[in-house]
């Protein structure tokens, strides 16, 4: 399982860094997206998978999956969503402004005006 | 068990919720603002004398002892540069009362600002490693907002592609925590670096210093990182260009102070060894920079990448000189650098300009401006008796006691080039024939002149005055050396 999720997270890795290389914006933020996807999977895969029952205290539990991975890709997750729409929006506005979403018009020239 | 510890933190917190609440009422959120500043330093200042006093402090959030919960830890370090935070805090709100406009402090100015410092604050005083990551993102996205706050064309093009950098070193910062976890079990700092001083670091780990090294060197800017860094920090305005060059890339300095004396300290022929010669390169990507460029903005912010290079360069050298002198220089830096940003403002102010080309004989109307900006110019090279000069003889003195040659030669030149680009500033800016109309009716020179003479005077006190200030630094350096302080602090054995 934990092989599996590996070739999954490698996959994503992938698709991210194609993505992020586009000079297109929107793929750009897409390729953020899967990457952070792809970071969360990792926490997860990294605390090891389906190690023993729910983290709940009783009698007849021997061993408890961690739940602390789980925790920390919650709060991840709140913050990549978070940066992700705010992203979203600050590229329309800049496609409004700019009248451009090519990474290639949007470089600094030497008066950087 | 100590509430003071989290107070710098809650009490920005508390103040942008409630400047939020009166956004519309300018007046009342200056006055907010900067009576919450001033609290803020006393706050800080007593969280010095405490962690004084007593040694480091620690808060179990929510009496979860660690390892089990988040710690917020105060150390040393931690709380001087949380009170130099707060210092250039006040400073740059000061200024921003004349300068940055009234339509942007409309729009949530204030309340952003203090969201910044909550998030500066907490990095410096957490003790838990993704507890770092998070004060990371909370710093950031309100350096989003001020990036971009005002919405003119330059900064939605450099804010796209800071936010991208970012939100890359993030998803890498995230990585890099699942990876250690996966090795260690643990997030908290003391445990992990009590786990790593039992299996005495092996490559595995090495590997994920340097991982966090890419995630910690893109925020400070070092060697092959740094090039989102001079176009993102040229946008916004003055104000914020200063709180970030001030602020920001020194939580990533900080972070590899943490990182690379508290936890991967084992390995330092491969790893401290990486850090020396990224510091080096640095400098000189720096130097280049700083010497090439005519516009005022452009020479100041390449000097903030020569200074990661130094205070880097002391770190790797790793022993007790040299991480005083990079702690010296360190505080030195925050604090000049947002002088010289404030008195370039209101150099570019009143020349209309930021081509040094375009301008001259500012001293001749303004010798106060010229005198101020010409001391900050000379401690910002090191010049004894100001502040630069202890935290640099003092990294000089560990590189030497280690053999470090090269590197001191590298250091000791790029003072040099240091000091011929501010006094490039100095020559073409403030001598020579004024140029015909200076915008002086617009300009409240004076008012935006004392925030930054507040700053230089305390970085002129403070390197006067550096044998008293030593007890703290080495109680900070101390702490570094001897990681079972910090241990032992925290987790309580």
């Amino acid at each position: 399982m934990e092989l599996l999720m590996a070739i999954v997270i490698g996959i994503l890795f992938m698709c991210a860094t194609y993505l992020m290389l586009s000079k297109s914006m929107l793929r750009i933020i897409i390729g953020t997206g899967l990457l952070s996807h792809g970071a969360h999977l990792l926490i997860l895969t990294m605390g090891g998978l389906k190690g023993g029952s729910v983290p709940l205290l009783s009698d007849e539990t021997a061993s408890y999956v961690d739940p602390l991975p789980q925790a920390l890709i919650l709060t991840a997750i709140v913050i990549s969503f978070g940066v992700t729409s705010f992203l979203l929006v600050l590229a329309y506005r800049s496609y409004q402004e700019l009248g451009t979403d090519d990474m290639e018009e949007m470089r600094g020239t030497e008066t950087n005006e | 068990m100590n509430n003071l510890t989290f107070l710098p933190v809650l009490w920005p917190l508390f103040t942008g919720i409630l400047l939020i609440f009166i956004a519309k009422r300018i007046k009342l959120q200056r006055w907010v603002s900067l009576f919450s500043s001033l609290i803020g330093i006393v706050l800080s200042m007593y969280l010095v004398f405490s962690v004084h006093s007593q040694g480091i402090l620690t808060l179990g959030v929510g009496s979860w002892e660690a390892p089990f919960g988040i710690v917020i830890v105060a150390d040393m370090l931690a709380s001087l540069l949380v009170l130099t935070t707060n210092i250039i805090g006040l400073a740059i709100l000061l200024y921003s009362f004349h300068s940055i406009g009234i339509e942007r402090e409309r729009h949530y100015y204030y309340p952003v600002f203090q969201f910044l410092l909550i998030g500066v604050n907490g990095a410096f005083l957490t003790g838990d490693l993704f507890n770092l990551f998070v004060f990371f993102e909370v710093m950031l996205m309100a350096s989003y907002v001020l990036l971009v706050l005002g919405g003119t064309k330059i900064q939605l093009r450099e804010s796209l592609k800071y936010i991208i950098v970012n939100v890359l070193s993030s998803s890498f910062f995230v990585i890099m925590v699942a990876y250690l976890y996966s090795v260690l079990g643990t997030l908290n700092m003391a445990q992990i670096s009590q786990r790593i001083a039992e299996v005495n670091q092996p490559a595995i780990l090495s590997v994920i210093a340097i991982g966090f090294l890419i995630v910690f060197g893109l925020k400070g800017a070092i060697f092959p990182l740094f090039q989102w860094l001079p176009g993102s920090y040229y946008a916004p305005p003055i104000p914020v260009m200063a709180l970030f060059g001030a602020l920001l890339t020194k939580v990533g300095i900080y972070s590899i102070f943490r990182t690379y004396t508290l936890m991967f300290y084992h390995d330092q022929g491969y790893t401290h060894t990486f850090l020396a010669w990224l510091a080096l390169l640095t400098i000189l990507i720096g130097v280049i920079g700083a010497i090439a460029y005519w516009d005022i903005k452009k020479i100041i912010i390449y000097n903030i990448i020569i200074a990661v290079g130094v205070i880097i360069f002391g770190i790797s050298v790793m022993n007790e000189q040299a991480l005083s002198g990079s702690i010296l220089y360190l505080i030195h830096d925050m604090l000049i650098k947002a002088a010289l940003f404030l008195l370039i403002g209101i150099m570019i102010k009143l020349c209309g300009s930021d081509d040094l080309r375009q301008m001259g004989g500012l001293i001749k109307q303004y010798p106060a401006l010229a005198w101020t900006f010409f001391i900050a110019a000379i401690s910002l090279a090191g010049i004894p008796p100001f502040s630069g000069f202890a935290g640099k003889l003092l990294i000089l003195q560990g590189a030497g006691e280690s053999g470090n040659f090269l590197g001191m030669a590298i250091v000791l030149l790029s003072s040099l080039m240091v000091l011929y680009s501010v006094m490039k500033i100095f020559m073409y800016g403030f001598w020579g024939t004024p140029k015909a109309g200076y915008r002086s009716a617009a300009v409240p020179v004076n008012k935006m002149l004392i925030p930054a003479v507040i700053l230089v005077a305390i970085s002129v006190l403070f390197g006067v005055a550096t044998e008293f200030m030593y007890p703290f630094i080495s109680q900070a350096v101390e702490t570094l050396l001897n990681p079972d302080i910090y241990i032992k602090a925290v987790l309580k054995e």
